[in-house]
């Protein structure tokens, strides 16, 4: 404690020109963070949010329909207890063995504020509020029971468990949109986070491919494959993404006629994708031009074929010095999908604007922004934690601990 | 071989829907719409909104869409399926509400829409509007107790206006030519030109009506400001079809029609069955059978069905009750009717005669 008041004290005042300088600016800190608390708690009325919650969290998802979204919120939070769980029952070796490391405490405690806030702070129904316990307890179950008995599953187990990813993703689709014997539910009624994540993941699960293809592509010998790529990313990349998505919102409509054209959500979500795809691209560009010739060269020699040298011993490095900057361009795709609000689309931004033109909750403006600011920095902070704990998983220099 | 006549065959058949669309329509009264064909066979109206406009469009914390312009196309999906809940809404921004409507993405574009010439002209827009659900116009508001009650009130005060408007130069020009001289206070967006009128920088503000009236339902006690009934502007906000399918647009135009004659009439969604039951009871009330479609064929003529009339009203209401429900008293704009009143109380709206 003493050593951290000294370092305080060095940092802060160690002149006296300095100090005033840190005083003042610690007041005006303080003056804000005390007029944004009065605001938040005494003037601000979040009844806007409360009443709305639903309209945010799945837009005009029929609610005779919306146990689908519950069941794939279960499924979830089981397939992510399960995983999380596995992963520490197999120690690596940048971890300690340990089945709860510090880092899962916080996040069990942060987790467990939030299951029973949130529900609370929304003035939810007491039965929906207890869905949500329902589910927290369901996760941390899962991940006590996977972290105890998740060492018997062996190497091949791990593989399956990791399989369950794509298979939820798929199911989630149909689970979503229907199909399969399930009433279908049109993507026009989809809205608010939802809309939202589901855009946001389909872009990016599809991007990923489609860049490395392309900066492949763009580095391959044969001059047709190369400037098709390279026409291709300075074209996606000279336009914004605005003209692009009103290009996919209007001229579809007058070249696939009579409803042949795919829904604008799903229009708005493959203009995305192709928009994310050049972008990507040059990413995995800079990744492939950080490995070595010789890699190449030396994975060709000892007999590999091209598609295994690239896929074995060539794009794994690549992916790793390119990670930083993918998981940034997902994190801005995240963002951009607010762009889809100004074609109509109804992601969380255009359900924002549609709840603050209710004559009920004109003029509250400051509390719909704020809670927005919130969700995106929840979803963008989840994608940040998973990159860095991926990136320090696939760094080689990890120091094996002592366990 | 097989390959190019399972391409050929759509391709015909698409050959043949558009000449059948554009044959020459036989004089037997039955009507042949190609878009009604369409709506009718699709089961559902596809209607294109704003979905951000308050009073006009926007969605309700119950998921359900409401308005003005929403009651428009529920009045119209209710004349065609007797259900005002078989509209499917695309929230359309202003710049691609013309592409929508002409690429046949939404069959009915009721957006608070202005109807100008060049978006009626077939060399301009090429839309076909239906009567005029909204006159809005610029506006002027001001504090109940500034004493201010016209614009000439406003002589050497200070107004309040977002620059590099259409709504800035409105009103310069109609001060000038009213010859008051006064001061404008310009801000940038229309939330500093708001807290400066709030903050009595300037005894009056102005923008459209609507605008005004949205606006004065946020304000900390919106009973204490006023609208001036001076209107400043043209701005009749008016649903659209595209000028291609004729029988479409006047199916929605009379529909429009419809619910203002009810109005006229004294129909309301509460009597409209009673009204319709005294129809068929007394056969003297021609005019009132006729309207309601107990005798005459204005529906087939229309290629709807023939109480499509009764249809609307029963879904939404009269014009009045959707005006009143939507922007009116009953609503928290709390507009006054001003020029949407009915003619015979000196108001625009007027339907011709159902005859």
């Amino acid at each position: 404690m003493t050593t951290v008041l000294r370092r305080l004290r060095s940092e802060l005042f160690p002149t006296r020109g300095d100090g005033l300088l840190s005083i003042a600016l610690l007041s005006l800190l303080a003056l804000a963070g005390v007029g944004f608390l009065r605001w938040a708690f005494f003037q601000a009325q979040w009844l806007v949010i409360r009443a709305n919650a639903t309209l945010f969290a799945v837009g005009r998802y029929p609610a005779e329909q919306q146990w689908r979204l519950w069941l794939l919120v279960g499924l979830l939070a089981a397939a992510t207890g399960l995983s999380w769980g596995v992963l520490r029952s197999h120690p690596r070796r940048d971890r300690t063995g340990r089945l709860w490391p510090r880092n899962d405490r916080v996040a069990v405690a942060v987790l467990v504020l939030a299951g029973l806030w949130g529900p609370w702070a929304l003035g939810l129904p007491l039965h929906l509020q207890a869905r949500w316990w329902g589910l927290l307890a369901l996760l941390l179950l899962i991940r006590w029971l996977a972290g105890r008995h998740g060492r018997r599953l062996g190497p091949r187990g791990l593989r399956l468990v990791a399989l369950i990813w794509p298979v939820l993703y798929l199911s989630g689709m149909v689970l979503i949109s229907g199909g399969l014997g399930l009433v279908a539910v049109p993507p026009s009624e989809w809205g608010g986070l939802l809309l939202t994540l589901v855009e946001a993941s389909f872009a990016i699960l599809l991007c990923f491919p489609l860049g490395v293809l392309l900066a492949l592509g763009r580095r391959s010998d044969l001059p047709l494959l190369r400037w098709g790529s390279v026409v291709y990313i300075e074209f996606i990349r000279g336009a914004p993404l605005i003209t692009l998505l009103f290009l996919g919102q209007n001229i579809l409509g007058f070249l696939l006629p009579g409803g042949l054209a795919p829904d604008r959500v799903w229009r708005a979500a493959w203009v995305l994708t192709f928009f994310a795809a050049a972008y990507l691209a040059e990413a995995v560009r800079a990744g492939l031009a950080a490995v070595p010739r010789g890699q190449f060269e030396a994975a060709r020699s000892l007999g590999l074929s091209y598609p295994q040298a690239l896929g074995k011993v060539v794009l794994p490095q690549a992916m790793r010095v390119a990670l930083p900057a993918m998981v940034g361009q997902f994190i801005s795709l995240l963002q951009d999908t607010t762009l889809l609000s100004l074609i109509g689309l109804m992601e969380l931004l255009g359900t924002a604007r549609t709840v603050m033109a209710n004559p009920a909750f004109l003029g509250k403006n400051a509390e719909v922004y704020l809670t927005l600011a919130v969700l995106f920095w929840c979803c963008c902070a989840a994608l940040g934690l998973g990159s860095r704990a991926l990136e320090r998983r696939l760094d080689p220099q990890t120091i094996p601990s002592a366990s | 071989m097989a390959l190019r006549r399972s391409l050929l065959w759509p391709l015909t058949a698409l050959l043949a829907v558009q000449l059948a669309g554009c044959a020459p329509e036989g004089g037997s009264g039955g009507v042949q719409s190609q878009k009604l064909a369409t709506i009718t066979g699709r089961g559902k109206l596809i209607c294109g909104v704003d979905g951000k406009l308050p009073g006009f469009s926007f969605v309700g914390s119950d998921g359900q869409y409401s308005g003005l312009d929403v009651d428009v196309c529920k009045a119209v999906a209710a004349a065609l399926f007797g259900d005002p809940g078989k509209v499917e809404y695309r929230d359309l921004n202003s710049s691609e509400r013309f592409a929508a409507l002409a690429s046949g993405e939404v069959d009915l574009l009721s957006r608070n829409t202005t109807m100008t010439l060049s978006r009626d002209a077939a060399g301009g827009n090429g839309l076909s509007f239906a009567p005029t659900t909204f006159y809005d116009g610029q506006g002027v508001m001001t504090p109940a107790n500034s004493g201010v009650k016209t614009l000439k009130d406003l002589a050497g005060k200070p107004i309040c206006v977002e620059s590099g408007t259409t709504t800035e130069l409105n009103l310069a020009d109609r001060m000038r030519e009213l010859g008051v001289p006064y001061t404008p206070l310009k801000f940038q967006t229309g939330d500093q030109t708001y807290a400066a009128y709030l903050g009595g920088r300037c005894v009056a503000v102005t923008s459209d009506r609507s605008q005004l009236a949205a606006k004065r339902t946020s304000f900390p006690s919106p009973d204490q400001h006023i609208l001036l009934p001076d209107v400043m502007s043209k701005e009749p906000l008016t649903p659209a079809t595209v000028n291609a399918d004729p029988a479409w647009a006047d199916a929605v135009r009379w529909t429009v029609y419809g619910l203002m004659q009810a109005e006229e009439l004294g129909i309301t969604k509460a009597n409209v069955a009673a009204k319709l039951a005294e129809a068929k009871a007394n056969k003297n009330l021609a005019d009132l059978r006729r309207f309601l479609g107990v005798e005459g064929d204005f529906g087939k003529q229309l290629g709807l069905p023939s109480d499509f009339v009764v249809r609307a009203v029963t879904a939404v209401g009269n014009y009045g009750e959707i005006f009143d429900r939507n922007v009116g008293p009953g609503s928290k704009l709390k507009l006054d009717r001003g020029v949407n009143r009915q003619w015979k109380d000196g108001g625009l709206i007027y339907s011709p005669p159902f005859r």
